[in-house]
């Protein structure tokens, strides 16, 4: 039963040829097999998923079911989950038994989903490769010498890895996209504003958007369904009406304009990525769209402009584990500056601790302006840049990743060589606009990824076109060897 | 050398709303440690921020009332620092974009003159939590129920030039944000806290000297004696050849002086950014006129009132509009009795000293407005003469009576202006005295002026009072003359 899609075991399980308890208790058990060589978990939560299943059985018998009911899912482990330990894939949050529930994860159990537990991550969701997790990296299902992808790595690994149907993953520089692209999976991050993240703990808050990683455009459909909607707990969700994802799947894309930034297959950008995409504009050209060269001229700004933002508002957002009220405190502190100084230097990673000590020197006084205002300026420009593309098309198609999964331990002593894997994912962030990754082929075993940017809350467009692109291909429906 | 001492003022005054400044929860004081305190306000990891409404509704409110420029785009701002009782590690608060602009505040100083005192900015923030040292053996408690609880930063220019001036300022904000039901005022629960920026120069430079801040000054006394100690400690260092220190002090009380808690070089870079979880605040024109339609008359308004409606001195009219529930007072009774003199002469003279001895707010004043107009009605139509009032008034206060006639009545103090029965009286007195009347009647006019006094005084506690005092004078002198 793994073999099938979200959208085909929602089916089964409405037609009741299959029930939610055997479908959980069989994804339990291949995790108990199959994840010793991924790690894609940090946390199952095998009890409560079997509570789950068994409610969403009687929903589905009472005939209130909808189509996440009984759909064994697994949550980054970075959205807070009432009563479950929230690691962040840090030692500093391995004591942290969440109090309460985050948004997404509360509205996928009041859609009766079920939970089979917690993802592994980068720590602090800085990473791009899920090799700084205090919980040891997460294998990539295609090739276990390679990484998954990062931040949401352990999510990809464990969707890839037919360890579970779905999975939400967040994505601050492309760690849902990147990972998406790494592993054959179609994943969506939203236009900024559209998921609540109330209980998705903090990377860098203006950038960070949950969003679903899945199969196929039409299970990410059924997800972002669930998950997409105003908060009034999160001041800056938007409020905008939800379309039904689903009903424009089919739609035609005769006279779709899609753009080609040239900025991005330009040096750097592996042969065989390129060639695949070269190789997608011409299915979508075959299905009525029309291709055109575009410029993102500032792109090029956009690492920097990154590593200035996303660093700066981590140093912020990660003040508040000080190992006063929750969280790692060290042992035996002398006084309130060695608890404070021991708690952090023990409880956080290297990564965390560079972006924390970048960040902290962005916003320092007398470098503010040359560092944290130069990159807001920046970001206005890429997003200008963005705004100008769309006067002259519908979606932008550009790779996710310059290569496909690196091995593992390749990059983790070089961080720039390891930021740099986001250069083309970033920009969506900066702007704030949605992005869906999708396969677009293989090359020697490993999946080759591709990725849509569309306009504000294009959602329904890019999983229309996603999907259609799904109708002519079949790289979605490959799975890993073993798996 | 001759000093020159410049103040400037902040004052952090607590908002009056029923939940937090960005959370859900009370803001009750002193309710037990760490039940008010929710998510959002334990900085919980994944928590966000919702900016309360009614905290901007004040802030508009008091910007309104200084007549300052109100920020229509409002940035929320994360100053950043470690401290246990700061459960984020930041503080929300306003940098560039602060609610309040420029405004001012105008004081009435003791001599009656009015002092114009520019107000910088207001800017709203959210207040931290507090650290309790006693009772925890090696160890801090941390209560994190006053953590969020909105506050008004009020930063006034360096326009005060002594103790006493600074004391009028904080007095008049303290009235103003009473006036507009902003903030309770409480300086002992902590609801209005005050910094004050002090420095002395040369009278006649134009430069500033070098200030130091005494941080957390929370009584109008306390703030006049921090300051004076701080001037005098200035002062003396300069004349002995030192320097003062850019520094941050702290007053203590309990030995009069301020010591140094932290120097400049000391001072946290507090690393301020917009803060990314909260969206600018943009507001609309016609909310500032809606929040401008429920300004209540304020103090300055309701004094110059006082001064052209009722003819009361300057310093009288600032004194009755010092809070609002004195001018309520005073009003009423002016109103019951029809002479705004006499209300005012009485609820600041008697009226004040028997609050000031009992330790009573005037709403606890135990003669109510009705019960002193109708004693003022009294005297107006020479049923009792003042001094007689004064026993009512006590009489009143010690709830011998309902009314000032009931009181009267029961006493039998109605004066008495019956000629016949006065010229009775004061024949007794002259009898009883005929030898102070012999020498009177020798003396040249200078010595009996003094010694008329003598037999208005005899007459008037023969009279145990009652006698209408003018009668008492007339007849009097027409009896010695004669």
């Amino acid at each position: 039963m793994h073999e099938k899609t979200l959208a085909e075991l929602s089916q089964a399980l409405q037609n009741k040829t299959l029930s939610s308890v055997e479908l959980t208790q069989h994804y339990l058990k291949r995790i108990e097999q199959l994840d010793g060589s991924l790690n894609s978990y940090i946390t199952v939560t095998a009890e409560s998923a079997l509570e789950q299943a068994a409610a969403a059985d009687a929903r589905i018998a009472a005939g209130n079911a909808g189509p996440l009911t009984g759909i064994p899912l697994a949550h980054k482990d970075l959205f807070c989950t009432q009563g479950q330990r929230t690691s962040c894939g840090s030692k500093m949050l391995d004591n942290f038994i969440s109090p309460y529930e985050s948004t997404v994860t509360q509205r996928f159990l009041d859609a009766g989903a079920v939970s089979l537990g917690k993802t592994n991550l980068d720590e602090f969701a800085m990473g791009s490769s899920t090799e700084s997790s205090f919980y040891g990296p997460t294998r990539n299902p295609w090739d276990t010498d390679r990484v998954p992808g990062g931040s949401s790595g352990g999510s990809a690994a464990a969707v890839a890895g037919r360890l579970c149907v779905a999975a939400t993953g967040t994505d601050t520089g492309g760690s849902i996209r990147q990972p998406a692209g790494f592993t054959a999976l179609t994943g969506l991050k939203p236009t900024y504003g559209r998921v609540s993240r109330w209980g998705m703990v903090a990377y860098a808050s203006s950038l960070d958007q949950g969003g679903p990683m899945a199969r196929t455009a039409e299970d990410c459909a059924l997800m972002l369904q669930v998950m997409a909607g105003f908060d009034a707990k999160d001041s800056t969700s938007v409020e905008q009406p939800v379309p039904d994802y689903s009903a424009s799947l089919s739609d035609s894309l005769k006279g779709l304009r899609i753009g080609l930034p040239k900025e991005y297959f330009a040096a750097g950008l592996d042969a065989a990525t390129s060639d695949a995409i070269s190789a997608a504009v011409k299915q979508f050209q075959a299905l009525g769209a029309e291709v055109r060269e575009i410029s993102l001229p500032n792109a090029e700004l956009a690492i920097p402009a990154y590593y200035v933002i996303a660093p700066a508002e981590a140093s912020s957002n990660l003040s508040r584990f000080d190992g006063v009220r929750f969280g790692y405190r060290c042992d035996h502190p002398a006084d309130l500056t060695d608890l404070y100084k021991r708690s952090r230097a023990e409880g956080f990673g290297a990564e965390v601790k560079r972006r924390i000590m970048v960040g902290t020197y962005a916003l320092s006084a007398g470098y503010y302006d040359a560092y944290y205002l130069k990159a807001q300026k920046i970001r206005r420009l890429i997003k200008n840049d963005f705004m100008a593309a769309y006067e002259q098309v519908d979606v932008i198609l550009c790779p996710t990743s310059p290569t496909p999964a690196f091995k593992i331990g390749e990059k983790i002593d070089d961080p720039v060589s390891l930021y740099l894997t986001d250069i083309y994912t970033i920009t969506a962030n900066l702007a704030g606009v949605p992005g869906i990754a999708l396969p677009a082929g293989f090359a020697n075993g490993l999946p080759l990824g591709m990725q849509l940017l569309g306009p504000y809350f294009s959602e329904a467009r890019l999983l229309n076109i996603a999907h259609q692109y799904q109708q002519v291909t079949d790289w979605h429906q490959r799975a890993p060897a073993g798996y | 050398m001759q000093w020159e001492i410049v103040i400037g003022l902040e004052i952090h005054a607590q908002l009056t709303t029923a939940s937090k400044i960005f959370s859900g929860s009370a803001t009750t004081f002193g309710a037990e440690p760490n039940t008010q305190a929710s998510l959002v306000d334990l900085g919980m990891p994944g928590t966000l921020p919702v900016l309360n409404a009614q905290a901007v509704r004040n802030a508009v409110k008091f910007g309104l009332a200084i007549d300052a420029e109100i920020g229509m785009t409002n940035v929320f701002a994360r100053k950043n620092y470690f401290y246990p009782d700061l459960p984020k590690g930041y503080q929300t608060s306003q940098m560039d974009h602060p609610i309040v602009g420029k405004g001012y505040l105008d004081i009435t100083l003791e001599d009656g003159t009015v002092k114009r005192v520019g107000v910088t900015r207001a800017h709203l923030e959210e207040d931290a939590g507090k650290s309790l040292h006693e009772d925890f053996h090696g160890m801090s408690g941390i209560d994190l129920n006053r953590a969020g609880t909105p506050l008004l930063e009020i930063v006034s220019e360096p326009d005060m030039r002594s103790a006493k001036e600074a004391v009028a300022y904080a007095k008049t904000i303290h009235s103003l944000v009473r006036y507009l039901g902003i903030c309770d005022g409480n300086m002992a629960e902590g609801s209005l806290r005050c910094d004050c920026n002090v420095s002395v120069r040369p009278k006649g430079q134009t430069e500033f000297g070098t200030r130091c801040e005494i941080k957390n000054v929370n009584s109008f006394r306390f703030i006049e004696k921090a300051i004076n100690t701080e001037v005098q400690r200035q002062i003396e260092l300069i004349e002995d050849g030192g320097k003062v220190v850019q520094e941050t002090r702290l007053y203590d009380p309990n030995k009069d002086e301020t010591r140094s808690m932290r120097s400049k070089e000391e001072a946290n870079d507090y690393r301020y950014f917009p803060c990314p979880d909260l969206l600018p605040v943009v507001l609309e024109p016609s909310f500032i006129e809606e929040v401008r339609g429920e300004l209540p008359e304020l103090p300055q308004q309701k004094r110059e009132r006082f001064e052209s409606q009722f003819g009361l001195s300057t310093y009288d009219a600032s004194v009755l509009s010092a809070s609002r529930e004195l001018a309520d007072y005073f009003e009423q009774v002016q109103q019951t009795c029809g002479d705004a003199k006499l209300a005012a002469n009485w609820v600041m003279g008697e009226l004040s000293s028997l609050l000031n001895k009992e330790g009573l707010e005037i709403e606890q004043s135990p003669v109510s407005a009705a019960q002193l107009g109708g004693m003022i009605l009294r005297i107006k139509d020479n049923t009792i003469s003042g001094k007689i009032a004064k026993m009512v008034f006590e009489a009143l206060a010690a709830g011998e009576g309902d009314s000032a006639d009931e009181i009267i009545e029961a006493k039998g103090l109605k004066q008495v202006t019956d000629s016949g029965a006065i010229e009775a009286m004061l024949d007794e007195v002259l009898a009883a005295n005929a030898a102070q009347v012999e020498q009177y009647r020798a003396s040249d006019e200078a010595k009996r002026g003094k010694m008329f006094g003598f037999f208005v005084g005899q007459a008037m506690k023969a009279s145990k009072g009652k006698a209408n005092p003018q009668q008492v004078n007339d007849l009097l002198r027409k009896k010695l003359e004669g």
